[in-house]
């Protein structure tokens, strides 16, 4: 073709034209902390596992949770999920059931028998872990996939700690805690039962440990100062939970009175209702909304036909099982105070559930602890006044979840490991957090959550089969697909799409994207329209 | 037939791509060999709508088309952004004649590709408002009256952008403009005044009318899909937000053209042979308080006092294209 | 082959001779019959492989016109006047685009007030557009050019108007060789554009030019039309070859050897003038005439050659530059600069007025004495102008001009000498 001069122009002629000169502010791609990850007290990648699962890649969602967490199954059913409550999809509509997914992964798992990865090479190192709790389970899985010898000491008959002994059946079952258990005890983990360390130091010199880590857990029941006849049948409720898992099933009677607010007076209430108790009520000295339980408990054990006395402290028990009831009633700072109006109430049985102490003589001669309100302080790198001894779980300061506990024991596990050649272990900064007004929420589907279907009322009440049930593959991944991705770019080619300057490269599947800056004029546009928040402008520098 | 929503994958088809879908139901924007008919280094200020629209449609149509596509365009914006001496940003087969010929050019390409056998190399006229609207409306009426194998697309941002600001046919009621200001008894344009040219244009019962928005990607490049295969004249209206002259920020772009759509404010229909057929539903109504607001071409209606009579006959003017192109449920 | 017909209807069958591809056409007097020839031919199918386009203004006929060139086709339109007028962006458009179309102007008046008779201000008005300009002297030219403007507008990619005068040749019945089609394809080869419309090449045609580039794109288009001076004559010569007669070129010489007086003219008056020469020729005056057939590109050379010896020049204009005098006199003058010679600018025939063999006589029997103004107003009716200023000199509203002068005049009919 003979273009006439100047009026009719080649294609591809204005790639001459670097508009990328106009900018004064440039976007950037960057990674923001999805609340949910950061909510975690296990650090788990949640929705990086999420993404795999969303398209269909089980596997590899289930390889990434556990390089966190070693106890999907159990967690999937017993953790109170406050990634949930952070989850920035709650402001939408409705939180992702993270927690159904990762009980379905996990569910998934133990079906096809996937098992852990081995560790790349051995360390040559040995560690104690004491308690076969979740924390020191945890702590186990991770020190031997970092190449480590672990032998775990657990003074109980069984593995599993309060998963086993504090968390009733109907909630968690146990061929599930046995088959996550038994998982990372194939990685190669020792674990000796029905041993009480009473001498900390001396066990370790006997064992050759180069570090231990403690995770002992809280097995003492507080008590009260509640006067009682000689007769009068007053249990505690780890004792009665405890007792669970024997054969012999505690006897409380028809009637039983439960006495504390938190999960575990929960358990032991609902746990009474299927022994048979016709009546299982618990005495609460404040109201609902003050009680420590999560209120997905309170309610399934009001359906189950558990009674809760609110604002009520429990003065004595006489021999027959009356017990005198005072009313109380909340202050202006939300404090029970005695109102001097009482009441009877009929029990077989009182159960206190009133906290849990740590036992904390296996400590008795170690020096430079600092041990303040029953539980032992440690470091930012979970380890104690001692070098070399690190703890965590219910032993130390926090909250008291099986969540928690695994956590720790993941973080303790690596700082042992840097302290085992002389390091110590920074964790990487953290990202900024993708707060819900980062997201652009427009995108994404409408989608209510899925509901996880219930054993019927009738049923519940009278085994101990599993209340909760899982979510089959289609509603698992359903629910997985209603995840945001908040602050993780999972490449919806909107940015690609949305460019009027054709200035974002794509890079291909997996690859994500990359701003061709010679062109971008700096619009903003990209940043606008990202569902998830994973741009951002930042000034452009002259 | 109706566009088909895609169920739940996340995003569905309200993202640009979806890595859940397969890459047929994505968009034409989401491939990586999409043509970027208009490519980078042309001068649309940032945040261009038209530019976006532009890019959008073309390269839906290359697609359609299988790449024998030859454009038209009228005198504007997209023209004088897109084709500075020594520059072009098209990587088709291009021309720019005229501010008000544009479907006359475009009838004569047409005819010529016919005689010479080429029919399957399609043609696509587009220009501004002013220039369809207006100045143009001559050309585009004798068009669409032979039924003329031409698809012509608008790009509204309802003003003469390119010379300035000025006021076109196609402004909206109460917007600022040069020749439209912001002062006296009646600021902004006037009330009872405008053209409907996708009304006008199913009164010509060409074959296929159309309106769309750069703010739902899917259903536009699903017009200009259905559109291509078609013979005779057909004719999509897209509205595209001009920052500058809206007085909108360049990162709203597309915020705002769907605050549009989802105000009733611009319907989003379709039509054939001047029967109309099917409308693209609101997803979340919104007033037109939300629209107006973002825009400071609007601003002197928020001035204290607000200027609620004036919102309130705009409000009416969306919730009529709600009833009139059944635009919910 | 030979024919006894309409001056319209020779130019359509030779347009249709030259294959066109795409005709736009909007009615307009006097081109009409021309287009609805070719309507009917392209709808016999005698005229195959054609698009006929009915459009729906003029500006839409040039406008679908570029479109159909850009793409590739052979394209033909027509107009006058007003229609011409309405076009004239386009027009200009066209020529800037480089895009070899070609046009017929059927030589009519522009309004206000309205008249649909023959001048050339409708051409005249489009002189400096880029287009080259053809003037027909005859019906058997006016078929003849357009066979030529299709070949010269192809070979220079630039767009081509042929002049004929409205009523006097469309409408007239004349006796016209019209070719065969062998003999025209021989002389016309298929359209190969310059650029064009291709998915397969594409291109962006019609860019934005600014201050850095536009002076030379103008001097290209100049130099296009100073390049045609030389094609012109070439495509006339080897016209006469193919057909076996004389059509075309630059300008015509009529017995101009040794005049003292040579008169100039465009279009088919110089049927007349050619006339009146050999009158008086035969009464013993070195009187001589030369026919201007391509307007534009101006001839300067071969005018200054055809006229450079005589003693006065007289140029018969058949359009008004209001206020200064006459067009072709414009160009005779420049073509004469540096020699010194009385030249007299006549302005005749407007809006059809006829230019008779008397009045021409006595015309240039006044410039053999060199008795005449600069500007001349060829039978101008003296006394009902002077009425008219005197009338209009009374008052201010004194309503319209040309309706005042029509009631004086009194019907039509009464005034055909």
């Amino acid at each position: 073709m003979d273009k006439p001069f100047a009026i009719t122009l080649d294609v591809g002629s204005s790639l001459a034209n670097k508009t990328g000169s106009w900018r004064t502010l440039r976007p950037v791609y960057l990674d923001r902390l999805p609340p949910c990850n950061h909510a975690c007290p296990a650090g788990e990648n949640i929705q990086s596992w999420l993404y795999h699962a969303e398209s269909g890649d089980y596997a590899a969602a289930w390889r990434t949770l556990t390089l966190d967490n070693p106890l999907p199954a159990v967690m999937g059913r017993v953790c109170y999920h406050p990634c949930e409550t952070a989850c920035n999809r709650g402001q939408l509509d409705e939180a992702v059931g993270i927690n159904s997914v990762e009980r379905f992964l996990g569910d998934q798992a133990l079906k096809r028998g996937w098992k852990f990865a081995p560790p790349p090479a051995e360390s040559g190192k040995r560690v104690l872990v004491v308690g076969a709790g979740p924390s020191g389970l945890s702590a186990a899985y991770h020190l031997r996939r970092l190449g480590h010898r672990v032998k775990i000491i657990e003074a109980g008959p069984l593995a599993g700690g309060m998963m086993r002994f504090g968390i009733p059946k109907y909630r968690l079952p146990r061929e599930v805690l046995d088959a996550e258990i038994k998982r990372i005890l194939d990685l190669g983990v020792e674990l000796e039962l029905k041993r009480k360390v009473t001498d900390i130091l001396a066990t370790m010199r006997e064992g050759s440990f180069d570090a231990a880590f403690l995770a002992v857990g809280a097995h003492i029941a507080k008590r009260a100062y509640i006067p009682a006849g000689s007769a009068a049948r007053m249990l505690d409720a780890v004792s009665v939970l405890r007792s669970m898992e024997g054969d012999e099933k505690p006897l409380l009677g028809r009637r039983v009175v439960v006495y504390g607010g938190g999960n575990t007076a929960l358990d032991v209430a609902r746990t009474a209702k299927r022994l048979g108790a016709s009546e299982s009520i618990i005495v609460y000295r404040r109201t609902r909304e003050r009680m420590p339980a999560h209120d997905f408990e309170v309610e399934e054990a009001l359906q189950e036909g558990v009674l809760i006395k609110w604002l009520s402290t429990i003065k004595n028990m006489a021999d027959e099982g009356t017990l005198t009831v005072e009313k109380m009633q909340l202050d202006e700072k939300g404090f029970p105070q005695p109102t001097g109006e009482f009441e009877t109430l009929e029990a077989d049985s009182l159960v206190l559930a009133l906290g849990q102490d740590v036992d904390l003589s296996l400590l008795d001669k170690v020096p430079g602890l600092i041990i303040e309100d029953g539980v032992v302080k440690v470091g930012p790198n979970m380890m104690t006044g001692y070098p070399g001894l690190f703890a965590g779980g219910d032993m130390v300061p926090s909250e008291r979840t099986v969540t928690v506990g695994i956590g720790h024991g993941k973080k303790a596990a690596r700082h042992i490991d840097a302290w085992l050649s002389g390091k110590t272990y920074a964790p990487p900064p953290k990202h900024e957090v993708a707060e819900y007004d980062k997201l652009n929420t427009w995108y994404y589907a409408d989608a209510s959550k899925t509901v996880r279907p219930t054993l019927s009322l009738a049923r519940r009440t009278s085994t101990f089969e599993e209340v909760v049930k899982g979510l089959d593959e289609t509603n698992a991944l359903f629910e997985a697909r209603r995840c945001l991705s908040c602050g993780n770019c999972f490449e919806c080619d909107n940015c690609y799409g949305v460019c009027p300057d054709n200035a974002v490269i794509k890079l291909g599947p997996g690859k994500r994207f990359e701003f061709n800056y010679d062109f971008c004029k700096g619009c903003g546009l990209c940043v606008s329209e990202c569902p998830c928040g994973a741009i951002k402008m930042i000034p452009e520098t002259i | 037939m109706e566009m088909q929503p895609i169920k739940f994958y996340q995003t569905a088809t309200f993202t640009v791509g979806n890595r859940l879908l397969g890459e047929h139901e994505r968009s034409v924007q989401a491939n990586m060999r999409r043509t970027n008919s208009l490519n980078s280094g042309h001068r649309a200020c940032q945040g261009c709508g038209e530019a976006l629209g532009a890019r959008y449609a073309i390269d839906a149509a290359m697609r359609a088309s299988d790449s024998q596509l030859a454009a038209v365009n009228a005198t504007g914006c997209l023209e004088v952004f897109s084709t500075p001496y020594p520059e072009t940003s098209w990587q088709i087969p291009w021309i720019h004649s005229l501010f008000g010929n544009a479907a006359a050019v475009a009838s004569g390409v047409a005819a010529a590709m016919r005689v010479k056998g080429q029919e399957d190399v399609r043609v696509i006229a587009q220009g501004g408002d002013g220039g369809t609207t207006d100045i143009g409306f001559g050309c585009l009426s004798g068009m669409f009256e032979r039924n003329d194998d031409v698809l012509y697309i608008c790009y509204d941002n309802e003003a003469y952008m390119n010379t300035g600001v000025q006021r076109s046919s196609a402004t909206p009621p109460a917007a600022r403009t040069a020749t439209t200001a912001a002062v006296g008894t009646a600021p902004g344009n006037v009330f009872g005044t405008g053209k409907n040219v996708p009304l006008i244009a199913m009164a010509h019962c060409i074959p296929y009318v159309a309106t769309a928005s750069v703010a739902n990607l899917r259903d536009l490049e699903f017009k200009v899909t259905k559109a291509m295969p078609i013979r005779g004249s057909r004719y999509i209206h897209i509205h595209v937000p001009c920052p500058l002259g809206w007085g909108s920020a360049p990162a709203d772009t597309i915020k705002v053209a769907r605050l549009a759509v989802e105000s009733g404010l611009f319907p989003l229909f379709e039509a054939e042979h001047g029967e109309f057929v099917n409308s693209t539903k609101i997803r979340r109504k919104v007033p037109v308080d939300e629209y107006l607001s973002l825009q400071k071409r609007f601003a002197h209606l928020f001035a204290k006092p607000v200027d609620s009579t004036r919102i309130a006959l705009i409000q009416a003017i969306a919730d009529h294209n709600v009833k009139r192109f059944e635009l919910l449920g | 082959m030979l024919k006894q017909t309409e001056g319209s209807h020779a130019v359509a069958e030779a347009i249709a001779r030259c294959r066109p591809e795409v005709i736009c056409a909007y009615p307009i007097t006097p081109q009409t019959h021309i287009v609805e020839g070719l309507g009917e031919m392209v709808k016999t199918n005698e005229l195959a492989n054609c698009e006929f386009i009915n459009v729906e203004s003029e500006f839409a006929a040039m406008s679908v016109a570029i479109g159909a060139s850009a793409a590739g086709a052979r394209t033909y339109t027509a107009t006058a006047s007003q229609g011409l007028l309405f076009m004239a962006e386009a027009v200009y458009n066209a020529a800037g685009l480089g895009l070899p179309i070609v046009m017929t102007i059927g030589n009519r008046a522009i309004g206000a007030p309205i008249n649909i008779w023959n001048d050339h201000s409708d051409s005249m008005s489009m002189r400096d557009a880029g287009w080259i300009q053809l003037y027909a002297e005859t019906n058997q030219e006016a078929l003849d050019l357009h066979i030529q403007a299709f070949r010269l507008a192809e070979e220079l990619s630039c767009p081509v108007m042929v002049c004929v005068d409205g009523f006097i040749l469309t409408h007239a019945y004349d006796r016209v060789d019209v070719p065969e089609q062998e003999q025209v394809d021989a002389y016309l080869p298929p359209f190969v554009p310059r650029q064009a419309l291709d998915p397969a090449q594409p291109v962006s045609i019609g860019a934005m030019v600014g201050p850095e580039a536009f002076m030379e794109v103008r001097y290209l288009a100049h130099h296009k039309q100073l390049r045609a001076l030389g094609l012109i004559p070439q495509l006339s010569d080897e016209f006469k070859r193919h057909f076996g007669r004389s059509s075309g070129g630059l300008l015509r010489t009529y017995r101009t050897e040794d005049a003292d007086t040579i008169v100039v003219a465009l279009g088919s008056v110089n049927g007349t003038i050619q006339e009146v020469v050999d009158e008086m020729r035969a009464e013993g005056s070195r009187i001589g005439s030369v026919s201007i057939c391509s307007f534009r590109p101006f001839p300067l050379d071969a005018a200054r050659e055809a006229l450079g010896r005589a003693k006065r020049v007289v140029v018969i204009e058949k359009s008004l530059a209001v206020g200064l005098g006459g067009h072709l006199s414009d160009g005779v003058r420049k073509s004469l600069s540096g020699i010194v010679l009385n030249g007299y600018t006549v302005i005749a025939g407007l809006g059809g007025r006829p230019i008779t063999r008397n009045s021409l006589h006595q015309l240039f029997r006044d410039a053999e004495q060199d008795e005449l103004e600069q500007v001349t107003f060829l039978d101008l009716n003296a006394d009902l102008v002077a009425y008219e200023l005197a009338r209009e000199a009374q008052a201010r509203t004194t309503g319209p001009t040309a309706e005042a002068i029509l009631r004086r005049v009194g019907t039509v009919a009464s005034q055909i000498a």
